[in-house]
């Protein structure tokens, strides 16, 4: 016998659905299906009428070595931001495993950086890194001008590395913990048995088991890494100092909303969305493989 | 083979305190086990000994080395754990050579003492599998051959059949008997199936609330329970008991309703005892003959080999199990005779074996 509550009508179930489909058609589909309509015209920057120019778009861009500069930043950014922040968030859940006193006061407060929208958090490292007043302006005091993001794209770079990386450690670490949690204590124990020290245990037997955590991490940081920096880079360098930290995010926007080129920001936009969609293709079909699922 | 000396031996977790100083010594090759209700202290003790677990006081001692602060890995024992953990990522294979590929011996050889282990548990065609593909009793020998491999002075046991089911069980019993009978590493096994500890057991360690209860040979734990705990504990159904007080000249039984003649012993009179008899050693007769006990049958539960006779003897609850072909109605009355050779005495107050008594008793007479 069903045991399910089951609909004799589909159309109960459609109206269900109604409203998620309405809000997902809304915000997303149709504003994805106007950029790719935009990024294939030439948009009026006071509106009144495009004309269709086809690839035009796309060929301009992909012929600007400013944009190829900015793809470089982009993916920079996201690999040095997504090591650092899933390297910190491990070794910190490993240690904390290890260890519990105290560990669901840590859960809490490392969660607390990725509540802080990214402009507020922004503002915040601005301060702290800022060369003439910050915390690190006490190198400068040693070797004085060796700090300055508001010159070195070098120094900028590192800058909003480590604000984003800050905001993600929290949010690697929660998943860390409790994938290193899930362990079966006897697991560890039995290998402590078997004559494995604490380095040793570490890489063979917690570090395969927590790898499906290590990948779903892997795919959301990567991806955030190329959508959540906006508010970083807006408020803590503009995209300086000379294009060093126009992330493509950020890109999009200078050029759509302060340069006025709404086609070529389309037609970045589609760029971006096919980068990420490769790149998680990429990581499904190469890493994913190592993944042991328990 | 190693012996191990333990001395003293206290556990505390924070402020409750589990092992209560418990003295023990196991011979090299023996097979002891640690037989005791859960939470009794026994599988920490194990764990103890393992290292596992730090000892909060007293020493533990492998073959006269005293082991409390070295590492697992440097004590020399394998164990076997309750849920077998397995390393769910690792073949059969890799599970068992684990120990070795971690000592750095070289693959070849590595292959071909896993194979050796192998044989002997009857696991080669399973050793491409993952844990996760096997049965319980497969596992359970992947986690004997990983204990194996290494050789070990000493062998630990955590409960490792208790997952195992009932038939199983009794397979993988007999399975490492034979195992211990031919690597002969000493081997200390910790269980609170009474059935697995009597069969295993070179030795039983009875524990109870953090202490060691007594320690003997199964048959002298049977016939000699040391204290009224090991009595009930040991033996199903569980040993009948029957309060009583010492009078000048015997023992008053059920509330007065039942006396036996026999000396005090120098017990004063007053003094409460109970007396205890397994419910295999009472014999039916016929009922009003002469020195039985009159009782009326309660229920009775066949066991196929024989029967457990549930009476009311006086108002108070009490078994007998029997072979004889007999099927009493409940509500029937039956005749019970109980000899003196069958008696165990207890002090109700500390609960330990009254031996003095015993030996004086002439002649009793229900």
């Amino acid at each position: 016998m069903e045991k399910r509550v089951t609909f004799s009508s589909w159309t109960i179930g459609i109206l269900f659905a109604v409203p998620q489909l309405l809000l997902i058609f809304t915000f997303f589909y149709w504003p994805a299906g106007q950029a790719v309509y935009w990024s294939l015209t030439l948009q009026q920057p006071w509106g009144g009428g495009n004309i269709w120019v086809g690839l035009d778009n796309f060929r301009s861009i992909l012929a600007n070595a400013d944009y190829w500069n900015s793809i470089t930043a982009s993916l920079v950014f996201a690999g040095i931001s997504t090591g650092l922040a899933m390297f910190i968030a491990l070794v910190l859940a490993a240690l904390t495993d290890r260890q519990l006193a105290g560990s669901r006061l840590y859960r809490v407060v490392l969660i607390w950086p990725y509540g802080i929208a990214a402009p507020a958090l922004a503002l915040a490292f601005r301060f702290i890194l800022a060369p003439e007043a910050g915390f690190l302006s006490v190198i400068n005091r040693i070797w004085p001008g060796i700090w300055d993001p508001g010159l070195d794209g070098a120094d900028a770079m590192a800058s909003i590395i480590v604000a984003f990386s800050w905001k993600y450690v929290g949010y690697n670490f929660i998943f860390f913990l409790a994938a290193f949690q899930a362990i079966p204590r006897s697991l560890i124990e039995a290998a402590a048995m078997d004559g494995s020290g604490v380095i040793r245990r570490f890489w063979d037997i917690q570090f395969p088991l927590i790898t499906p955590t290590i990948f779903f991490l892997l795919v959301i940081n990567i991806t955030e890494s190329f959508q959540d920096s906006f508010g970083i880079v807006d408020i803590m360098t503009s995209g300086g100092p000379a294009n060093a930290t126009n992330l493509m995010v950020y890109k999009i926007y200078s050029d759509g909303f302060k340069g006025l080129d709404y086609s070529g920001a389309a037609a970045q936009s589609i760029i971006l969305m096919l980068l990420i969609i490769v790149l998680t293709i990429f990581q499904f079909r190469f890493i994913e493989r190592r993944v042991h699922y328990g | 083979m190693a012996s191990i000396t333990i001395r003293g031996v206290k556990k505390n977790y924070a402020k409750t305190q589990v092992v209560h100083g418990v003295d023990l010594d196991f011979a090299s090759g023996e097979f002891v086990v640690i037989l005791g209700p859960s939470g009794c202290g026994k599988s920490t003790l194990l764990r103890m000994i393992a290292g596992l677990e730090e000892i909060s006081d007293g020493t533990i001692a492998i073959d006269g080395l005293v082991v409390n602060k070295l590492e697992p890995r440097e004590r020399g024992c394998a164990m076997v754990f309750q849920n077998y953990a397995l390393y769910p990522h690792m073949s059969v294979a890799q599970n068992i050579g684990y120990s070795l590929k971690v000592a750095g011996i070289p693959a070849a050889e590595r292959n071909q003492r896993i194979q050796a282990v192998a044989r002997t548990l009857e696991l080669e065609h399973l050793l491409d599998r993952k844990p996760m593909a096997l049965s319980g009793g497969q596992r359970q020998r992947v986690a004997m051959g990983r204990a194996m491999i290494r050789e070990p002075k000493v062998f630990l046991f955590d409960e490792p059949l208790s997952n195992l089911d009932a038939k199983l069980r009794v397979q993988m019993r007999s399975e490492i008997r034979k195992l211990h009978r031919r690597l002969n590493a000493t081997s200390v096994f910790v269980t609170h199936d009474q059935v697995e500890a009597m069969t295993l057991a070179d030795r039983l360690v009875i524990m109870n609330g953090g202490k060691v209860e007594q320690v003997g040979t199964p048959s002298e734990i049977y016939t000699r329970p040391a204290s009224r705990f090991v009595a009930t504990f040991v033996g199903a159904p569980a040993m009948n008991m029957l309060e009583g007080t010492v009078e000048l000249d015997g023992l008053s039984l059920l509330g007065g309703s039942r006396r036996l003649a026999m000396a005090r012993a120098g017990l004063p009179v007053g003094t409460k005892v109970a007396m205890g008899i397994r419910p295999e050693a009472v014999r039916l007769v016929a009922s009003g003959s002469a020195g039985a006990l009159d009782a009326t049958v309660d229920l009775v539960e066949e066991l196929g080999a024989g029967r457990v006779i549930y009476v009311d003897l006086d108002g108070a609850p009490f078994s007998v199990m029997t072979s004889e072909a007999v099927h009493p109605e409940p509500g029937s009355t039956i005749g019970l005779k109980i000899l003196p050779e069958d008696m165990h005495f207890f002090s109700s107050e500390t609960g330990s074996r009254l031996d003095v008594f015993k030996a004086s008793v002439p002649e009793p007479a229900l």
